[in-house]
């Protein structure tokens, strides 16, 4: 069986899989990192968003071994040490971006991607476009969208704090 | 999925030696084969990863050549500084394609190889007269590399090594999507340059085609005008759940007109 070595969340891992084991798989089964969801498993959802050397992917259409030698970084590892939630984890909350949240790990993940590659910052309409591959069945969306506006503020340095949501 | 050996070669050489085995499948970003291979599509007794290898990557301008190796990613084209100056109608093409997640993995060479009717690539390497090199040292033009649905001239194990397209005057793009799986209903990619003019169909029939019609009319006259009233033969288009073979020859016209606008 090959064997992947892996950083996940800062941790150094090396990991007994078979070729056909997803990136997802060894998450949630090896490392029971159970944060990311799988919901579609055809590549469609988003639920199974992690970040692999920076970037989103969908970590149900990658292999495992396609990851090896690389640094995953899940829902799981955002918080800071002292449980300090990252600036998109609060505007979700603060927003009340989230219903059943299993959509949420996947939303979030792909969210930070998509803030970081738009250093000038994104139109509501780029934010709902950037979101293309994530589905949603709950919220409607619409306050996912103004968590991800309020979010990248705080992330490009333009605002010291989260504005916060009116009620 | 049914299990299979996994290999990384370091070189081209390495990775053609792997694929003499009749077995194995190349896989670059994965986001066609993997989809394909978890409905038990194919049954691979090895995959050899083509993303370690230095000779299929790289953007750049040679001359009045735009080349891309085959390996480079969706967000990378969309993104290059190189793309957007010689053909931005191409890296608008890259940004448009799939999702974020799928632009991070996916690559131009995975796209073109797979051939798949409703893709984007397929229409631009016809509309602009590209060259594909092959790992067999073949320089095949776009005209005869598709070969109808899923089909190209590539040989078994034979690999997509780049792309060449000729920088154009003009080119533009426009596509509708199918609103569902976001893929190309129907698109019209249009160009004009070294290549002469060349509106290419992709969508709208079992593999990317040419429009000599329309080709002839912007020759002629390049405007939205001078297309919008040549009409799409529906005879042998795709007609399914999504549209009619009627509809998609409909919008063939449609999208001819938008892409002679985006391309200005
Ligand atoms: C949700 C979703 C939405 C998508 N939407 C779109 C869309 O709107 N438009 C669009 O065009 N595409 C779309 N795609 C497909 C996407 O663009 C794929 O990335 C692309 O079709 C294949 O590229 P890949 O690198 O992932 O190839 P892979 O999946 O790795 O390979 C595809 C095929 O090509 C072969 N192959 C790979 N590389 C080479 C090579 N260098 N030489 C020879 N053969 C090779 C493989 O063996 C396989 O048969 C979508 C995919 C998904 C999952
Ligand atoms: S589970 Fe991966 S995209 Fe749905
Ligand atoms: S909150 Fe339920 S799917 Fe998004």
């Amino acid at each position: 069986m090959p064997s992947v070595s892996l950083t996940v969340n800062g941790t150094s891992h090396t990991v007994e899989v078979e070729g056909r084991t997803l990136l997802v798989e060894l998450l949630r089964e090896k490392l029971r990192l159970t944060g990311t969801h799988v919901g579609c498993d055809t590549s469609q959802c988003g639920a199974c968003v992690v970040h692999v050397n920076g970037e989103s992917v969908k970590s149900c259409t990658i292999l495992a071994v396609q990851a090896d030698g690389g640094s995953v970084t899940t829902i799981e590892g955002l918080a800071g040490p002292d449980g300090a939630l990252h600036p998109m984890q609060e505007a979700f909350r603060e927003y009340h971006a989230l219903q059943c949240g299993f959509c949420t790990p996947g939303m979030v993940m792909s969210a930070i991607d998509l803030v970081k590659k738009h250093p000038d910052g994104m139109s509501e309409h780029e934010i709902r476009e950037g979101l293309e591959g994530n589905l949603c069945r709950c919220t409607g969306y619409h306050n996912i969208v103004r968590a991800i506006a309020a979010a990248q503020e705080v992330m490009h340095g333009r605002a010291a704090a989260l504005a916060p949501a009116e009620a | 999925m049914y299990d299979f050996a996994y290999h990384k070669p370091a070189t081209l050489a390495e990775a053609v030696g792997l694929l003499a085995d009749p077995e194995a499948r190349p896989i670059s970003g994965g986001q066609t084969i993997l989809p394909a291979l978890k409905h038990r599509l194919d049954r691979p007794a090895a995959l050899v990863d083509l993303s370690g290898i230095a000779e299929l990557r790289g953007i750049r301008k040679d001359r009045d050549r735009l080349v891309i190796g085959a390996m480079s990613r969706h967000f990378e084209i969309q993104t290059s500084p190189v793309v957007q100056a010689a053909i931005p109608a191409l890296a608008r093409m890259a940004g448009m394609l799939g999702d974020t997640q799928v632009r991070n993995r996916g690559t131009m060479g995975g796209s073109l190889a797979n051939n798949d009717p409703a893709a984007d690539y397929p229409a631009a390497a016809l509309g602009l007269g590209a060259t594909l090199v092959t790992s067999g040292g073949r320089r095949i033009g776009a005209d005869d590399f598709f070969q109808g649905m899923f089909a190209t001239a590539l040989e078994p194990g034979e690999l997509l090594v780049s792309i060449e397209f000729p920088v154009p005057e003009k080119a533009g793009y426009a596509k509708m999507r199918n609103p569902a799986s976001r893929y190309v209903m129907t698109g019209v990619f249009v160009s004009r340059g070294p290549m002469g003019v060349r509106v290419a169909v992709n969508g709208a029939g079992p593999g990317v085609f040419r429009q000599p019609d329309m080709e002839a009319a912007l020759e002629a006259n390049w405007s939205a005008d001078a297309v919008a009233a040549i009409r799409q033969d529906p005879d042998g288009l795709n007609g399914d759940i999504h549209g009619s073979a009627e509809y998609r020859a409909h919008l063939v016209t449609v999208m001819a007109k938008r892409a002679v606008l985006d391309a200005g």
